[in-house]
Formats: C-alpha cells, structure tokens, sequence
C-alpha cells in the first residue's frame, strides 16, 4: 500500500499512519474493519477551502489523510459510521444556518454517502447499528464513544482523529498501541463510591469527578448501587472523558473485563484509592454549576451526547400537558434512525405540541449554535456544561432531566444538588 | 521583560523525536494539559478553556511546553486548522504520550520531542528562548534574563 500500488490516496494513508504509529512509538499496525469517522465540511472555512482545492476530494485529501495535494479519493475499505456534524440539516433556518450552507452539505452527505460511509451523523454510533464485537480493532472517534467502546462493549480503541480514521478507513490498519494492547486496557486506581449514583445527572456527576482525579488513567469503580441503563453509562463516559481523558474503565460487576476486581487491576497495583462520598458529589455539583448566576433560563439543551429512545420518552412524559415558557426554548438531539422512532411513537408530536424541538445530527457544542440571544442555558449534560461555556460564553446550569424540563417550561432555573 | 541574556548558560535537554524538523521561538509554559477541540480557538491559536491558567493566551509560533492532551477527539483537528491558519505554535515539547497528542503533532507540523531526561516542565518557563532540533532530539534552552 505504501508502494503507491493501490493508488495515490491509499499511498497517502499509509503514509500517514507511519508517520503516527513512528510518533506514538507503536511497532505495527493492527487490521481494523470498524471505523468511526468525521468527514464532512460543515463550516464556510471549509466550503471555501474545498472550493479552491478542488471539492470534496480536496477536503478530504488535506483533512482526512494530511496530504499536500488532492488525490482522487476511492470508495472506503472498512464499515465507517459517520459522527455528529455542524447543524442538522432538516432544522438548518431554526439553527441559524443559510441556505449556502446546506446545500454545500448536502452535495457533501451524498460524496460521503458514495464513498460507502454510514450517514448516521452522531456521537452514539453504538445506538444506531455499530455495536463492534467485544475485542474487535477499532478506530473511532468521539471521545465519548471511544470511553463506551473499550468499557462497555469490551472493543479496543484509541481516540483517533479526523485524520488517523481517514487513513484507516483506506487501509483498514491503525497504530497498535495504547487500549489495542492487553495490559495497557488494566486498571490503575481504585474508586470507591460512598454515596447513592442513581440518576443520568449522578452518573455525569461521578464521571466528571473521576475524569478529574484520575485524567488519562484507567480507573476501576467499586461500591455501585443500581445497575445503570445505557444512557447513564453514556452520561458517565462523556463526563470522564471531558474533564479529564478517560478512555476505558472498569465497574466491577457490570463492564466486560471487570467480573471482579481482580480481573479489573489483574497484575496492576492501585496507584490510588478514591473515595466519592456526598463531599466530593456536592464539589462537582458546585463546579459544573459554576458558571451560573441568572435563574433566567434562555435556552435548555439535552441529548448529550445523543439522546437515548428511553430519554426522549422520558422527556415527553415530563413535558405532556405542558408548554415550553415563551421565554425559553427547548432543543433535544439525537440520532436521525432514533428520531423516526420517536416520530412513529407520537414522542416527537408531544415535545412539538409544547414548544420544544427535537432535532439530529448535531448538538450546540458541536455547531455552536443557540436560540438567538441565548445567555443562560440549562443542562443535564455534565460533558456540556463543560463545553458550552467556553464555547458560546453562556452561563450553564447542571442539573436533572426533570429540573432541566422543569426550566424549559417555567423559565426558571429551581434545580439544586438533589 | 523577557529580555535574552547573552551570558546566560544554556541548558540542553534530551528527548525522543515524535515529529522532525528544527525551531526556535519563546517557550509558553503550562502546567495544565490542553484541549483541542472546544479548547482552543483555531483561529488565533488562543487558548480559550474556562478555568485554563492560559485562558486568553495564543501559542502562535511560540514553543509549546505542556504535560500532553485532554478532551475531544478533535485536538488533531483543531491543531491542523492552526497550520492551515498560520498560528500554529514553532516547536511542541511535551510529556504523557497519547493518540490525540501524537496525531496532532503530525498533521500540525511542528517539530515535537516527547520523553526527556529531565522534565521540560521544571526546566523551561515562559519567556525562555528556546532551539528545537527535533532530528538530533535535542533542545537548547536559553533563560530570560531575570526581572529581579
């Protein structure tokens, strides 16, 4: 492949991924037929750069393979699912997105779409058809995906970027390095939870404080109470992975690799042991609501990352028989293949039927789109209230799905640390 | 100010290269690891994380010394557009080896050593004229002239 024998752009792949594995230090690569990936060009930079160099391809060639010049892309060699992207297309006016702009994306999509990649469009690709087996090679994206792949399912990732995964998807190889190999997916500290995680907003909680103390490390959780459902796990992983770089982890007794603890840290010692009592909950509460002064909530934003089929019924049984605050907006995200569900079990004409909006493919981190004149936002996202801040220069208010409906529909930020 | 002393000592240190190529710029030093995505803006090369100690600084063409990358799988990314951009930081010099960090170092360009024999954390500090030869694994560190 690196003999240019399959052709320019494959050339260009594997010499990127040389390039990398040399960097990380990795002494080969590794076969992979799962891959998650950001192509598309959803920003006027981008536009105008495809533009000047030559459409897609030049897109592609520059952003997804780090090529010098615009080789003619073929169609990909592994199952590629598509993550998030700028806006969603079917809500573009409501997002404040031109008419330029999503027709530029919509002649992408179809580009993307021919290449053979997947246009699942979200964070959650484990949601929507790409459950790797456990143990399966991947290269993904989406550090909240990665953290779920390798602790949940039991896959093996790193998390890759836009332009490792655009090699990988050519050459279905990757770097083996890092959580490809057995003893670097073992655990490295102990926590211990003293207080009841329970709901999606305690599980962010949790996550957010252990990506905190832990940072890139492999933590190992001990001490659980209810069995979390998938969109608590969601909501851990994000958290962990955005305050610090979490990208695997053990529950012993519900992760994969984690029947016991023994096999949690197999020949690994703790470096540490944490304690997550009612202390340190109330410190994370107090940190992600940090940015909140005004009770005056503009704008609630869920479904980060993606909404669940559960949330979204969730969502509409909170808000049946009441109206969103005229002052205030409600946007909900998640996957496009979710949404058609939620539109044939009458969820969506609940959450239209009182002033909220359920949209796809996007999230306001990722398009840095808000409901204009947006000051004030309401989360039960920890990783947002992470984001958006920064992002948008918004005050953020974390809380419960049901404070956060509760703010949508009165206007008024009530939620407290229980 | 960070005036260059020219009778300052300098110090060498060694390191593995990650990307090759040789730079010199004043350093910018942060004991903090950094976000790409959603952390910088690509634009300036500014970074922009809320509670960052460098919140409001640019690293354009300044020798980037930090502990390594954090956050959202969009760091190579974010760090690519600062090349497309022209603020790009000169050299990045750093310590916890990951993907984010290795990938992003690549397609930024910037010469990048990694695994020092002494922590260029406690060795370099900001203002610091720094020389990256990236090929020979070597990085020369010249001190600013002290303000006291």
């Amino acid at each position: 492949m690196l003999d240019g024998r399959d052709g320019p752009a494959v050339q260009r792949a594997m010499d990127l991924l040389m390039r990398y594995g040399r960097a990380l230090g990795a002494e080969r690569l590794v076969q992979t037929n799962n891959v998650v990936a950001s192509i598309s060009a959803t920003t006027p930079f981008m536009r105008d750069y495809a533009m000047r160099r030559g459409g897609m391809d030049g897109v592609f060639s520059e952003f997804s393979l780090d090529s010098d010049d615009t080789v003619e892309i073929p169609r990909v060699k592994t199952f590629t699912t598509h993550v998030q992207l700028g806006f969603d297309p079917h809500n573009a006016a409501l997002m404040g997105v031109d008419e330029q702009t999503v027709q530029f994306y919509r002649k992408g999509e179809a580009y993307i779409t021919g290449l053979g990649v997947q246009a699942a469009n979200t964070c959650t690709p484990y949601q929507v058809g790409n459950i790797p087996t456990r143990g399966e090679h991947c290269a993904w994206m989406e550090s909240s995906a990665v953290i779920y792949c390798n602790a949940v399912i039991g896959a093996r990732t790193n998390t890759e970027g836009r332009e490792s995964v655009g090699a990988a998807m050519l050459t279905g190889r990757i770097p083996y390095w890092g959580y490809h190999v057995d003893e670097n997916r073992l655990g490295t500290h102990a926590v211990r939870v003293e207080t009841t995680v329970e709901s999606t907003a305690d599980w962010g909680m949790l996550g957010y404080w252990i990506g905190d103390m832990v940072q890139d490390k492999v933590p190992v959780v001990e001490g659980l109470g209810p069995l979390p459902n998938l969109a608590r796990l969601k909501h851990f992983g994000a958290a962990a992975s955005s305050s610090g770089g979490v990208e695997m982890y053990h529950l012993v007794g519900v992760t994969p690799e984690a029947n016991t603890r023994e096999q949690a840290f197999g020949r690994n010692t703790p470096a540490q042991t944490l304690r997550y009592g009612e202390a340190e909950r109330r410190q994370t509460w107090e940190k992600l609501n940090a940015t909140g002064r005004s009770t005056a909530v503009d704008y609630v934003m869920l479904g980060c990352p993606h909404y669940t089929i559960e949330q979204i019924w969730e969502a509409a049984r909170l808000l049946e028989g009441r109206r969103v605050s005229e002052n205030t907006a409600l946007w909900i995200f998640t996957p496009r293949a979710i949404k058609s569900l939620a539109d044939r079990n009458g969820y969506t004409r609940i959450i239209e039927a009182a002033g909220g909006h359920l949209l796809t493919d996007s999230c306001s981190a990722m398009s840095r789109a808000a409901p204009k004149g947006t000051r004030v936002v309401a989360l039960d996202s920890a990783k947002q209230a992470h984001y958006l801040p920064a992002i948008l220069g918004v005050e953020a208010w974390f809380g419960s799905t049901a404070d956060c409906i509760d703010a949508a529909c009165t206007g008024q930020w009530r939620g407290g640390p229980r | 100010m960070n005036r260059i002393d020219p009778d300052a000592e300098t110090i060498v240190l060694r390191g593995r290269c990650v990307v090759e190529g040789t730079a010199e710029g004043e350093a910018l030093v942060t004991r903090q690891a950094i976000s790409g995505w959603g952390g910088i803006d690509s634009r300036t090369g500014t970074i922009v994380e809320v509670r960052h100690e460098l919140r409001g600084v640019s690293f354009a063409g300044k020798v980037l010394v930090f502990p390594g990358a954090k956050g959202s799988s969009g760091w190579s990314n974010a760090f690519h557009l600062t090349r497309s951009l022209g603020v790009a930081p000169a050299a990045m010099l750093f310590n916890d080896m990951s993907a984010k960090i290795a990938l992003g170092a690549v397609v930024t360009r910037a010469p990048a050593l990694t695994d020092f024999d002494r922590d260029p954390l406690s060795v370099i500090e900001t203002g610091d004229w720094v020389r990256v030869d990236a090929d020979q694994g070597i990085v020369e560190v010249r001190k600013k002239k002290a303000t006291t």
